[in-house]
């Protein structure tokens, strides 16, 4: 199985952003339009990280004039540029889906600290 | 020079120069021996017979190429941006239900329905008084020659004669496929 190991190992980036679920992070990625090229910022809260590998995604959820929007990259992906850690946030929970059936200001609260969850894979 | 034999390694994802994830089969494609030429001329024909492994296959050529017994065939024929077609023997699913087989469609599982995953009417009635050729029925699935076309190569590592091909490809890994050019 070592031919496939290979090739993932190609398509990860180098220096792994570190975050954790439950942070609060703003995603830098990069977005074509015609020939110019932008870079795009997303903030919100972590609230999974699936998959290992090369194929790890995570999805970040915000909250736009009241309404929850979410958005999931793949970690690896080189349309992300950078992944800036702004508050680290201490979670109990792997997947943060409660926050989904919260309102108003309740909905992007998670306590500050660091986390106990052992989510961020090595 | 149309084809080559390979043995499916297995999937994976990859990004292509875009930056969009794409998932990929990875085919180990040559170095194939050539064992026979055949020419139209002695056999009506014009093709090349390979051999990788213990395997041997033949590949049929446009044209007459410069190639004698003993050349090696490597991977480096085909190119990334090209479109290939891989062949092979799929998967076996023993024997199954017409849901499964042909994607039929499935009767009602409640409200007194006991006609879940029947096969519907198989024919009318006195008229023809049989069923007709090629009515959709349970049988066996799978393990048969099966050939996917107009399948991106993604990515050709010519180092360790790997094809990545975009998509699904017939069969388990391990198995002994065909890539030709479309």
């Amino acid at each position: 199985m070592g031919i496939i190991e290979d090739i993932e190992n190609t398509q990860k980036r180098k220096t792994v952003p570190n975050f954790k679920v439950g942070d609060t992070v703003k995603v830098f990625s990069k977005i074509i339009e015609g020939s110019k090229e932008r870079v795009q910022g997303f903030e919100g809260i972590v609230i999974k990280r699936t998959g290992g590998g090369v194929r790890e995604n995570f999805t970040v959820r915000k909250l736009v004039q009241g309404v929850g929007v979410e958005r999931t990259f793949p970690l690896h992906s080189p349309k992300i540029e950078r992944v800036e850690l702004l508050r680290s946030g201490k979670v109990r929970r792997a997947k943060l889906y409660y926050l989904r059936k919260r309102i108003g200001g309740q909905a992007t609260r998670v306590e500050e600290g660091e986390g106990t969850n052992e989510s961020a894979p090595a | 020079m149309n084809g080559l034999i390979g043995k499916k390694i297995g999937m994976t994802q990859i990004f292509d120069e875009k930056g969009n994830a794409l998932g990929v089969t990875v085919v180990e494609v040559g170095p194939c021996k050539v064992t026979q030429v055949k020419t139209a001329d002695k056999d009506g024909y014009d093709a090349l017979q390979l051999l990788f492994g213990k395997k041997k296959r033949e590949v049929r050529l446009d044209k007459p190429e410069e190639l004698k017994v003993g050349d090696e065939i490597k991977v480096d024929i085909f190119k990334a941006g090209e479109l290939v077609k891989v062949s092979g023997l799929t998967i076996g699913k023993g024997f199954q239900g017409t849901i499964k087989r042909y994607h039929t469609h499935r009767g009602p599982m409640s409200h007194g329905s006991k006609h879940h995953r029947l096969v519907g009417s198989a024919s009318s009635g006195t008229t023809p008084g049989r069923v007709w050729p090629g009515r959709k029925m349970p049988g066996r699935m799978g393990g048969g020659q099966k050939t996917v076309k107009k399948v991106l190569v993604a990515q050709v590592i010519a180092e360790k004669n790997l094809l990545l091909i975009k998509g699904p490809v017939p069969g388990k890994p391990g198995n002994i496929v065909m890539v030709t050019k479309e």
